[in-house]
């Protein structure tokens, strides 16, 4: 029953899949009649990778609509759910629906699930909307926190936790991320060893000792991960604003994925099947990209100068296959032939598609523009002439290129600079008020308060971070890379480094000497098992380690690729596998815009 | 064989014994007279409350105020109650609760240690007219019950002790003196009272509006009922009769068993069921035991006894004994009776001649050998009936040898055994004070066992048994722990940091258990501090915030809420604290907790708060007040406002001495100025857009003078003015004066972006004509941008650059072979050069 591609790591994630279910299901169940469910318009999209929606009909829903203000489309059921997460605004948009339905004389009952739950806010707002009667006994809570996206990656989908405790000192959502690891743990074991850095690591793994100790779940399974690294990512800041190089992270970076989706114009892809079902409406095409399909699971980490390589690689294999037949001549054959028929179109199709996301991909690499940003990330990544203003950084504000593009760009440099001249800062402030107006300047504040934007201080933390850590290496391998510098062709994530050190039994202490240049402390913690025996010590040393690493603020897909690529290393030093996860699935542009103040000019 | 066994055995009627043996030796000797006291007693082995008899006269003892004695079951004082109104009747509810029935019709509810719990008055109209006659009762379907008559002969009945709602009973015609005699039958959930008025019978149910007169038919002429036993199952029922005649039967009265004469004349000091197989009657210097078949077997007695009825015996307790009278169980009877051929008896015989290495065991083995699954079970069960551990031990061991011989035989009756008599064991030893059998064992369950001991405080015993028994903790260990807890907080006098942790180290690791009920105890009995104290034990901040909230104690839940990191409860403490304290106070309060205070900015904030303002002038965070102003000017309602706003912002800025914002602020100001003015001259809406945008607006409706005049004022960098120059003539598709522009003075980046530009509109001439201005180091990039790659591969050509070479020539389609070609040329020579 549950998604194929979820089960194929060494971490059966599809478990996460099916706990989530179960829960979500059992609420349906325990309500008679049909249903109409009402999800607010984030949490309809990630709830794809819980349940597909023939799911939910099978659990007697008529219909599946998204939270807007107004009134619901006509579609009569016993019941009406709305299903939420706790935020204030999402209340407003369904008392308003709520009284529209009310005015409108529909006699149905109305259901309030809350993902992951209820809070005291959100009952008072009800309240004070005067609704909270309509539900009665009606409210639950769905305790969902991490959604399954592959079989080695989870993400909470939350894009604030970030500005929420950097900005607001609002811990709200590192809580949920404790809840969500104890919710892992409950299925896959208490994990022996947790190791973090950041500030926010340390809360979230303060959250984790509390809530166990809540807990008395007796019925804890084995130990299933061995370690688990928590990464604050404001100890890396410089990570998501690089270009991602990989195929998936360009993608995300030039079309955007949400939630393994990616939706193209529909004319790109004319010449592909007709009968295909994922058209969603007449102009757009939503294609799924996870490991499900072979030729994307293949190609998705590469640098995409590799890409088409592996493309051209795979028609040739395609084409031979369909050439067999030729070939073939008894009867046995024939058959063995057409029953790797379906298998091998859909291989074809597939390949058709990514060969034109390839193109499209492409044609955006190929620009000017792009090119020209690339080389100064890359000038930047190197250190060279940071330390005033850039000219292709002032000419992209003169042209009023893309906002975040300049402040992704702008950030980049204050952070290879460890911190700009404060003249330098302020004339790039200035220009960008000028140019994109003063409604951005609590925008600059927040980026200011984040530590994304500096003044440069005595200490060269970047310029100690790249040569102690190997944060550039220079070895043209995009191909077939020997490091993980390929992500970023140039650049070696720095979360990523760190994530190398710290699979070692003594990491933190080797890394003592960066550790100091890095926000937040650091720690390396044993957590007691429940059953009192430290499995750890059973794993025999040649199974590789499986180490869980949870980016709290967000990671980028070229960072996923980067673990990947070290899970694959097998005569590294540490044998490891690598699961993922993350408070949401970032690049620098979410990145940036999650910080911003959106005032209306 | 046996002999020795059976001597305590009396044959009733054909085929069937019944046996009395001494349980404890009571520990009251001498205390008192049993002919003067009134004795309460309950079942399941339950304790014994003792008082005085009024209607007798004894020596004045002690302070002669009235007192019940509350005595264990081997006599050993537990406690005592002083009275301090005339009590009608003393009883036991089901829970070990000492009712006591005043003369007012107040029930007043104690424990076993004889502390008060509780106190109900079953009706008015007993106040005054007073309650002459009560009774306690334990129904059938659980739960304790009270039943008063009046002195106006009216009976009234509760059929729930802990939830007390009174029924009025239907009046009996024509009754105006007290009863012969009565009784509740509580045989399902409606109790029924069976009142005797002389010889006629009625019974009462208080959904029924009139009596229902029943008829007995009595062998001899009956003249009145004078005394009624109930069985403890209220199934059946002894009525006795003062000619001295015995009836037995159903307890509807519809079904008779026997009725005979027992040559008794005066009425009996005591009737009670024995189980449900006979009816004893306590006369002085005997004990008459009347089968339901009519059997008759007497026990003489040196003194006055006290008879308990149970569920399976009876057990008699005189001044220096406890003993159980029961009918020998089947079982048993089935092993040791004389002559018996039960397989058991075998084994049993078995078993001692091994024991005495006898090989005589071998041919007792053969004997039975098809039957020795049932002799195991059989002598299995008679060791459950067994008290003397001697006894249980024959029986034990037989079956342990039994067992030895049956292959494949389950061992789970057997060990099952084994764990139970050991329980029984320790419950009925004296410190316990448990005489239960193994048939009341089994009707209570263990955890009916557990509540027992829990309410006599043997918390360790309970949860050795809970360990031995090997009960899942939630059902056995932490419910122990927890009641132990209870039992702990109730004390008032001990030093309460030691009490909570005294109760955090015993209960820290039992998995179940709630701090919070615990602290909930506490507080009932007025521990408030304890209470907080253990609140700090509760690991669940869900469940011990709201409790300390409850508990009047915010700063301690605030501080509690913040160290779990679930900010709703944060919320939930803050906006109590917010509605109780005065503002000030709250504002003070706050500061001290930096995690509370950013929340509350954060709530304050989604709920369009006025007192952000407030909060930001108290604490001088400038930065954050001059944002604040900004979100307003920026909100879109505020837009006729936002000068004053933006003003308010300044001034902010100014005070957090943030320079370049304060600048940035005063500047807006003058720019949203300019706008207004450039509105109203343009009729083209200008508020609002950045200064780039502006110039950029004024670019295109050529107002050159008027762009430079804002670039002069908001001294705009030449680099970005001339690209806003440059963009602006590409857009407007003025090509001259582009050119013009160019060439009025030296280009500050270059003209590169003059070619771009150009190419962006596809005019390669117009591109073409910037050419030779272009960096000799980006020549060759630009030539081949604007598609001259032969002039591309010249000039690399010239500037010996082979790379560049090679980038050209990738960019060569089919239609440049010739540029290939001379590429290739350039290449050699230049190769051919090194």
């Amino acid at each position: 029953m549950s998604s194929s591609h979820l089960s194929g790591g060494k971490v059966n994630i599809s478990r996460v899949q099916e706990h989530a279910r179960k829960h979500i299901f059992a609420l349906l169940d325990n309500i008679d009649g049909t249903k109409n469910i009402v999800f607010d318009a984030a949490l309809g999209s990630v709830m794809a990778l819980i349940a597909p929606k023939a799911m939910f009909k099978e659990h007697n829903t008529k219909s599946i609509f998204h939270l807007h203000s107004g009134t619901l489309p006509q579609s009569h059921a016993n019941h009406l759910i709305f299903i939420i997460r706790p935020q204030l605004s999402l209340i407003d948009l369904v008392a308003e629906n709520v009284r529209n339905e009310v005015k409108r004389g529909s006699l149905t009952d109305f259901h309030l699930f809350f993902i992951p739950r209820i809070t005291f806010l959100c009952e008072k707002r009800l309240e004070d909307r005067g609704v909270l009667g309509s539900f009665r006994n009606n409210i639950q809570e769905l305790p969902l926190h991490l959604f399954p996206f592959d079989n080695d990656l989870m993400s909470m989908e939350i894009g604030s936790t970030f500005k929420e405790f950097h900005l607001e000192n609002d811990p709200t959502s590192l809580h949920q991320t404790a809840q969500g690891l104890l919710m892992l743990q409950s299925l896959f074991g208490v994990i022996p060893r947790v190791t973090g850095i950041g500030p926010a690591s340390l809360k979230v793994s303060e959250f984790m000792k509390r809530l166990a100790q809540e807990q008395n779940d007796a019925n804890i399974p084995p130990s299933q991960i061995d370690q688990l690294i928590l990464l604050d990512r404001c100890v890396d800041l410089l990570t998501p604003l690089a270009t991602q190089l990989t195929y998936e992270g360009l993608i995300d970076e030039l079309f955007g994925i949400r939630n393994t989706t990616l939706r193209l114009p529909a004319e790109h892809f004319v010449s592909s099947n007709e009968a295909s079902p994922s058209y969603t409406s007449a102009d757009t095409k939503d294609i799924i990209l996870n490991s499900g399909e072979e030729l994307f699971a293949e190609i998705r980490d590469k640098n995409f100068n590799a890409v088409g390589l592996a493309l051209r690689k795979k028609a040739n294999q395609i084409s031979m296959q369909f050439g067999e037949r030729h070939g073939d001549k008894t009867v046995q054959e024939m058959k063995l032939f057409v029953s790797r028929l379906p298998y091998m179109m859909a291989n074809k199709q597939s390949l058709a598609n990514h060969t034109t996301i390839a193109e499209l991909v492409q044609k955006g690499t190929d620009s000017n523009q792009f090119l020209e940003a690339l080389e100064t990330e890359q000038e930047l990544m190197n250190v060279i002439d940071t330390d005033k203003a850039h000219p292709f950084i002032e000419d992209c504000i003169a042209r009023k290129e893309p906002f975040t593009k300049v402040l992704r760009l702008v950030c980049m440099q204050a952070l290879t600079n460890s911190g700009l001249r404060p003249k330098v800062l302020e004339y790039y402030k200035r220009e960008i008020l000028q140019t994109y107006g003063f409604q951005h300047a609590l925008t600059l504040c927040n980026l200011e308060q984040a530590g994304l934007l500096r003044v440069q201080q005595n200490q060269r933390q970047y310029t100690v971070l790249r040569k102690a850590l190997r944060l550039t290496v220079v070895d043209n391998s995009e191909v077939t890379p020997t490091d993980i510098s390929y992500v970023h062709s140039v650049y070696a994530p720095l979360s990523i480094r760190l994530v190398q050190h710290l699979v070692r039994p003594n990491g933190p202490r080797a890394l003592q000497d960066v550790l100091g240049l890095l926000p937040g402390p650091a720690f390396d913690d044993i957590q007691p098992s429940v059953s009192g025996t430290s499995l750890s010590l059973q794993s025999s040393s040649d199974s590789p380690k499986v180490v869980l690493v949870f980016f709290i603020g967000g990671c980028t897909f070229a960072e996923i690729s980067a673990l990947r690529f070290l899970s694959q290393q097998e005569d590294s030093d540490a044998n490891v596998e690598f699961v993922i996860g993350t408070t949401k699935l970032i690049n620098g542009n979410t990145f940036i815009e999650s910080l911003s103040e959106n005032l209306d000019s | 064989m046996p002999i020795l066994l059976t001597a305590d055995w009396c044959p009733v009627g054909r085929d069937e014994y019944y046996r009395k043996f001494e349980v404890y030796n009571m520990e009251w000797t001498n205390s008192f007279n049993m002919e003067n006291v009134i004795v309460a007693s309950c079942s399941y082995g339950g304790p014994l409350a003792v008082r005085r008899d009024p209607k007798k006269i004894v020596k004045v003892q002690g302070s002669g105020k009235p007192t019940i004695y509350i005595y264990t079951a081997a006599g050993e004082l537990v406690s005592s109650i002083v009275l301090s109104r005339p009590v009608i009747h003393v009883g036991w509810s089901i829970a070990d609760d000492l009712l006591c029935i005043e003369d007012d019709g107040s029930v007043l509810r104690y424990d076993l240690f004889g502390n008060h719990q509780h106190t109900f008055s079953v009706c008015e109209e007993a106040k005054i007219t007073k309650v002459i006659e009560a009774n306690v009762f334990n129904s059938s379907v659980g739960g304790t019950g009270v039943a008063i008559l009046t002195s106006s002969y009216r009976f009234f009945l509760v059929n729930n002790v802990k939830d007390p709602k009174t029924h009025p009973m239907p009046e009996i015609p024509g009754l105006n003196a007290p009863p012969s005699s009565w009784a509740v039958i509580a045989k399902d959930k409606q109790a029924k009272i069976l009142v005797a008025k002389e010889r006629e019978l009625y019974f009462l149910s208080y959904n029924e509006e009139h009596p229902v007169h029943v008829v007995l038919s009595f062998a001899d002429r009956l003249s009145s009922v004078v005394e009624m036993a109930v069985s403890v199952d209220n199934r059946r029922i002894g009525l006795f009769t003062d000619k001295g005649r015995l009836w037995i039967g159903s307890s509807d009265l519809s079904g008779k068993g026997c009725e005979i004469d027992t040559s008794h004349a005066c009425r009996p000091f005591q009737l009670a069921w024995c189980g449900s197989d006979g009816v004893v009657g306590v006369w002085d210097g005997t004990l008459l035991l009347v089968t339901v078949n009519g059997d008759i077997l007497t026990y003489p007695c040196d003194s006055r006894v006290h008879v308990v009825p149970e569920i399976d015996c009876v057990r008699v307790i005189s001044t220096l004994t406890h003993e159980i009278l029961q009918s020998v169980p089947s079982v048993v009877q089935k092993i040791l009776r004389i002559n018996s051929v039960d397989p058991g008896n075998y084994l049993l015989e078995a078993s001692r001649q091994f024991q005495r290495r006898s090989h005589s065991a071998d041919e007792y083995i053969r004997l039975v050998k098809d039957q020795l699954p049932i002799a195991v079970a059989n002598c299995i069960e008679a060791a459950g009936y067994e008290f003397s551990p001697e006894n249980q031990k024959m029986f034990i061991r037989a079956a342990q040898f039994g067992k030895g011989f049956v292959p494949n035989l389950d061992p789970e009756p057997y060990v099952t055994m084994c764990r139970v008599l050991r329980v029984l064991n320790a419950v009925r030893n004296f410190k316990v004070c448990l005489p239960i059998t193994n048939v009341q064992y089994i009707k209570m369950s263990e955890s009916g066992l557990l509540d027992r001991l829990i309410r006599r405080r043997h918390y360790y015993m309970a949860i050795q048994i809970c360990k031995h028994l090997k009960l899942p903790p939630a059902k056995g260990l932490s419910r122990i722990l927890a009641e132990w807890a209870f039992y702990k907080v109730s004390q008032a006098k001990q030093d309460r940091e030691q009490v909570a942790k005294e109760i955090a180290d015993k209960l820290g690791k039992a998995p179940g258990i709630s701090f919070k009920d615990i602290a909930l105890r506490a507080n009932n009995f007025g521990h408030t501090q304890l209470a907080i104290r253990l609140m700090d034990y509760e690991p669940r901040a869900r469940e011990q915030v709201p409790l300390l909230l409850n508990l009047g104690q915010e700063v301690p839940a605030l501080l509690k809420a913040m160290e779990s990191g679930d900010t709703d409860l944060v919320y939930t403490v803050l906006l109590r604290m917010h509605a109780k304290m005065p503002l000030a106070d709250f504002y003070l309060k706050m500061r001290n907790y930096p995690l509370a205070h950013s929340l509350y900015i954060k709530y304050s904030y989604e709920n369009n708060n006025k007192e952000l303002h407030d909060i930001y002038s108290q604490e001088s965070d400038f930065n954050a007040q001059a944002a604040l102003h900004l979100k307003e000017a920026y909100l879109p309602k505020n837009s006729g406002t936002r000068e004053t706003s933006l003003a308010a912002a300044r001034q902010s800025y100014k005070n957090a001495r943030n320079e370049f914002l304060a600048v940035a602020c005063d500047e807006q100001l003058k720019l949203l100025k300019f706008q207004r003015d450039l509105e109203a001259k343009f009729r083209r809406e200008f508020f609002g857009r950045s200064l780039h945008d502006t110039v950029e607006i004024l670019l295109s409706l050529k107002e050159l003078k008027l762009a430079d005049s804002l670039r002069a004022e908001f001294k705009v960098p030449d680099r970005r003015y001339w690209w806003l120059r440059i963009l602006a003539h590409a857009q407007n598709d003025e090509w001259e004066q582009l050119e013009k522009f160019s060439k009025d003075k030296k280009s500050p980046i270059g003209y590169e972006p003059f070619v771009d530009v150009c190419l962006e509109k596809n005019k390669k001439l117009e591109a073409q004509k910037y050419m030779s201005r272009v960096k000799d180091d980006l020549k060759v990039k630009y030539y081949a941008k604007i598609g001259m790659l032969e002039k591309a591969a010249q000039t690399a050509f010239e500037q010996k650059d082979v790379q560049a070479l090679n980038v050209v020539q990738a960019r060569c389609g089919a239609q440049d072979r010739h540029v290939v070609e001379q590429i290739n040329t350039y290449l050699a020579q230049l190769r051919s050069k090194k």
